[in-house]
């Protein structure tokens, strides 16, 4: 699969995501610049971690202007699979792509630790292989991750399986305590109904390399992998 | 005031309102030849104020040891130190104050201290790969206190986090002598490729003088000349003095500058920190020995009408000063054009030394860059010193006037909920420590934060330190400990110590008193730089911490930060401080001490404010970080972790709660109990072995000739010590973990 990685000014993960796909997984990577036009034939797009133009107005909120959104919109309307983590998961949010949107965190701070999530359900690219029981120990690194949609939205998303991860407890029960930002529902990552554009907080690169010592993220990739044949 | 006051001839007055001195004054007009005028007196003002030029501190500064076999520059060459890590590739890196600004305005105070610290860093070609603070506040109970650590902290977090550097490591410490004064010291590192330094230099007649980044602005004019003083109640009218940070621009200036460093156009580049305009072209122009013209009207400016000396002074983040080669105009501009700064020419350089700004159409200022610069012109003073009258009470002090205690278990808690000995998890989860996936201690805690160099067998250990109440204590001998203590930090996470970059927080230098600590934290810090072969990288000084309380001057404790370098040879073999297997055998690897001198325990538990600096020399403590050294080069222990703050109960706490192990351990009846479990004698370290090591252990510690004590085990939940319960470790850890945040509650 080729993979192509957007970098738009902010972007500060875009490097780190490159290295786990590129030199761990080994799959084909692109860098795209955001004032290009161009998605460079790539079969996945992803959207980095970072503060695109500084989060100034509201975090993703200019970034849904830069040139290559557009070519991003129309790769994912036509069922390219488009990924945001962090920073692109609030792009998403801001562009319509994805349901919902980012508040700040309930208690008013950054925040950066390791949380563990499960997901929701098998129902997509980017949870099929993730067995329901298993725990995975990822990092996040945000100020603005409260998830948030009406209550309508929810009950949709709920239905349709597009909530793809929820924050939970070392054991797996998704509880108010293991919830880091106050996301409705513990709610860490959603995608669209079709299945193809997805978004989350947690950091699944940060937890990819054996060096690190925790490779818990590298189930999450490897699960898109394991899903689209090369 | 208009243009043309400025132009006309200034006179005594002015310069000594612009905090010059009469002989500065007429060391000005000897230089120029006539009178200065208003423009090129407020140059001279910054240029020569202890801030820019370590005009009060150089003359100790130079005996510091600079050389090593690894340093490619040296201190004060360029705008950071640069060792040499192998492999074709280099480290920059350095530590630098905010304080002044901070205790105005913590928030942008520190956030523009990042901001610069991470420029000095980029601007040499390398990319900063890892952050470190060290913070100092007052009384945690004062409501000041609570508002200055929230902003500070949230300063550093924006910044740092936008930024996207990981944070690896810091200290914060409170105590009442930062009540008014707080310190903020923010180091940061980068990696480059060893031949490719971008350095702070201007040469070649005709080249061509650029300012790139953030538009000039009238934020932060003087700024140097307010650090440069007492902090008073007078202090809010410099507010202005303290500048804004936007580390949007910063990104986009790191990128654009790296992407420069990858070209060969480029002559030297210089961040704008200090003194902005004027600081990089006289330092550009003095280094490389040429002069430059400069047409001030061609700067970007956020605002109309600004006057020469403020464009010339203003301190706005975020701008660097570049010189290229003449000819290449098209490709600088390109490469800034696509990260959207500004880059704009401004002059170009000439030959002789001299420096000319002109803004509408005359010629505002001309001085000869020599004679601004340390190192060239800048006055040099040799100040006096005399021992402090607190010293003498510090040296009668006797451990038997101290009754032992009644309730060790209340000493072990007020300890570990002791904010100074607390987890400082309520502040460093604010800070991105993850960001570029290198942070080898998130998962795998050590007593030095270690970062990774991808594709290589090689990583880098860094460390902070300073206990500035042994400093106090005994200068000389406080400071060593700051470097010894780097070191031990370094060693026990599987390091080699390589070299030092430094911060030196003290009071008014012209304080006979404050400049003998001085003097002492400087021979201190020599004779364990040699010991360790540490040389010192830069860094920098920031006098005048000290404020006016109940009508006396009250400096705040001599803080010589020690931010130090180490190379992990093999990160196989990284060592973590962490408590690894049930049943491993703990031990204590050091001398135990009859010492509980400036210990916590001294100090806020029985209340004894004046003791000397604690248990330390120089030949055992090389000799035990000899030692550990080798014990985790052989893979023989599984954990060692440096008993520092809190003595060795703290140190067997910190080893038990990452994994959640409790310990079994007795004392050494050699010492008093308290000594040996909360004193803070030097040159001691904690380590868990598994019991078929254990011998092959004890033969290696006999040959380096270092004393042990078996302790006893890892193991169960409960913390026993000579068989009494000190609690579960679980409950402990709770405590500890939430103590900081309870006390900003």
């Amino acid at each position: 699969m080729k993979f192509g990685v957007i970098t738009f000014p902010g972007s500060n993960c875009d490097q780190d995501m490159v290295y786990v796909l590129e030199t761990i997984l080994e799959q084909e990577v692109v860098q795209l610049w955001h004032k290009d036009h161009d998605l460079k034939g790539v079969d996945f797009v992803v959207l980095p971690g970072g503060f695109s133009y500084g989060d100034y107005l509201r975090s993703g909120a200019i970034a849904n202007y830069s040139p290559l959104m557009k070519e991003v919109r129309e790769f994912a309307e036509k069922g390219g699979f488009v990924l945001g983590i962090c920073n692109g998961f609030q792009i998403l949010c801001e562009s319509g792509l994805l349901p919902g949107t980012l508040l700040h965190n309930d208690h008013q701070k950054f925040t950066c630790k390791n949380v563990f999530l499960k997901a929701d359900n098998n129902s997509s690219l980017i949870n099929r292989e993730v067995p329901l029981d298993e725990v995975l120990n990822i990092p996040i690194a945000h100020a603005e991750g409260r998830y948030y949609a009406s209550e309508e939205t929810l009950k949709e998303i709920n239905a349709n399986n597009q909530v793809i991860y929820r924050y939970c407890d070392a054991d797996g029960n998704v509880t108010a305590d293991s919830n880091p930002n106050g996301s409705l529902e513990n709610i860490a990552g959603v995608c669209n109904k079709a299945g193809n554009v997805f978004g989350m907080m947690p950091h699944p690169e940060r937890a990819a390399d054996p060096e690190l010592g925790n490779t818990d993220g590298l189930t999450i990739l490897k699960s898109i992998l394991a899903a689209v044949p090369a | 005031m208009s243009t043309t006051t400025e132009q006309s001839a200034a006179d005594l007055k002015t310069a000594l309102e612009l905090g010059l001195t009469e002989d500065e004054f007429n060391k000005i007009k000897e230089i120029l030849g006539r009178d200065p005028n208003f423009t090129e007196l407020s140059i001279y003002s910054v240029m020569w104020s202890e801030h820019c030029s370590y005009k009060n501190s150089i003359v100790w500064l130079k005996k510091l040891p600079k050389d090593g076999p690894h340093m490619l520059a040296e201190a004060g060459e360029e705008n950071a130190g640069l060792v040499d890590i192998g492999d074709g590739l280099a480290c920059a890196f350095k530590i630098e104050s905010h304080n002044h600004p901070s205790a105005l305005e913590p928030y942008q105070g520190a956030a523009t201290g990042v901001g610069g610290i991470n420029r000095d860093i980029f601007t040499m070609g390398a990319r900063p790969v890892a952050q470190l603070n060290s913070l100092r506040f007052g009384d945690i109970k004062s409501d000041r206190t609570k508002w200055l650590l929230k902003g500070v902290v949230k300063g550093i977090g924006d910044y740092g986090n936008s930024f996207g550097i990981p944070v690896i490591g810091g200290e914060v410490f409170f105590d009442e002598c930062y009540n008014t004064n707080p310190l903020v010291n923010a180091m940061s590192a980068g990696i480059m490729d060893a031949d490719k330094m971008i350095s702070a230099t201007s040469h070649g007649v005709g080249n061509p003088v650029y300012i790139v980044g953030s538009s000039t602005g009238k934020d932060g004019i003087h700024g140097a000349a307010f650090a440069s003083k007492d902090i008073t109640e007078d202090s809010m009218d410099d507010l202005p003095a303290v500048q804004v940070g936007d580390p949007f621009q910063e990104k986009l200036l790191l990128e654009a500058s790296m992407e420069l460093a990858d070209t060969d156009i480029i002559i030297g580049m210089q961040d704008m920190g200090a003194a902005g305009i004027t600081c990089s072209s006289c330092e550009m122009s003095a280094k490389g020995e040429h002069g430059m013209i400069i047409d001030l009207d061609k700067v970007p400016t956020r605002q109309d009408g600004m006057l020469p000396f403020e464009i010339l002074l203003s301190e706005s983040q975020e701008r660097m000063l570049v010189v290229v080669k003449k000819g290449k105009e098209a490709e600088l501009e390109r490469i800034f054009e696509k990260w959207d700064l500004n880059c704009k020419q401004i002059g170009e350089v000439t030959a002789g030394g001299m420096i000319e700004y002109h803004a509408n159409g005359e010629l505002v200022a001309k001085v000869p860059a020599e004679s601004l610069v340390l190192g060239g012109g800048a006055p040099v003073y040799e100040r006096e010193y005399k021992e402090a009258e607190y010293y003498k009470l510090n040296k009668a002090f006797d451990i038997n006037s101290v009754d032992q205690p009644k309730d060790y278990k209340a000493v072990a808690k007020h300890l570990y909920t002791h904010p100074n000995i607390a987890s400082k998890k309520w502040v460093y989860e604010q800070y991105d420590s993850m960001v570029g996936t290198v942070n080898m201690s998130t998962n795998y805690p050590t007593d030095a934060g270690i970062v990774n160099i991808k594709g290589s067998k090689k990583a880098l250990s860094f460390t902070v330190d300073c206990n500035a109440r042994y400093v106090y204590a005994d200068p000389e001998e406080g400071c060593a400990i700051a470097v010894a203590e780097a070191a031990r930090n370094i060693v026990c996470s599987g390091g080699e110590p390589s070299a030092i970059t430094n911060c030196l927080n003290f009071g008014n230098p012209y304080n006979p008193e404050v400049y003998w600590q001085f003097v002492g934290a400087i021979k201190g810090m020599k004779k364990s730089c040699e010991k360790f072969k540490t040389p010192v990288t830069g860094g920098n000084v920031s006098f005048y911490n000290q404020s006016q309380q109940e009508g006396k001057d009250v400096p705040v404790f001599p803080t010589p930060t020690i931010g130090m370098m180490g190379i992990v040879p093999d990160k196989e073999k990284i060592c973590t401080l962490a408590f690894q297997n049930e049943g491993d055998e703990i031990y204590l690897i050091g001398k135990s001490v009859n010492d509980i001198s400036s210990s916590e325990y001294l100090y806020s538990y029985c209340g004894v404010k004046n003791s000397p600096a604690p248990h330390f020399d120089l030949d055992e403590e090389f000799k035990l970080q000899e030692a550990i050294k080798d014990l985790i080069a052989k893979s023989v222990v599984n954990s060692a972790h440096d008993c520092a703050d809190g003595g060795l109960f703290i140190a067997l706490l910190e080893a038990g709660m990452p994994n959640g192990f409790g310990f079994e351990v007795k004392t050494d009846d050699s010492v008093r109990k308290d000594a040996f479990l909360f004193g803070e004698a030097q040159s001691r370290v904690v380590v868990s072995v598994s019991a078929d090591k254990k011998a092959e252990m004890e033969a290696l510690l006999q040959k380096h000739g270092v004393e042990f004590f078996n302790m006893g085990k890892v193991g169960g939940s409960q913390m026993l010590i000579d068989g009494e319960n000190f609690g579960e470790l679980a409950d402990a850890k709770a405590a500890n973990e939430v103590a900081l945040e309870n006390y900003l509650k």
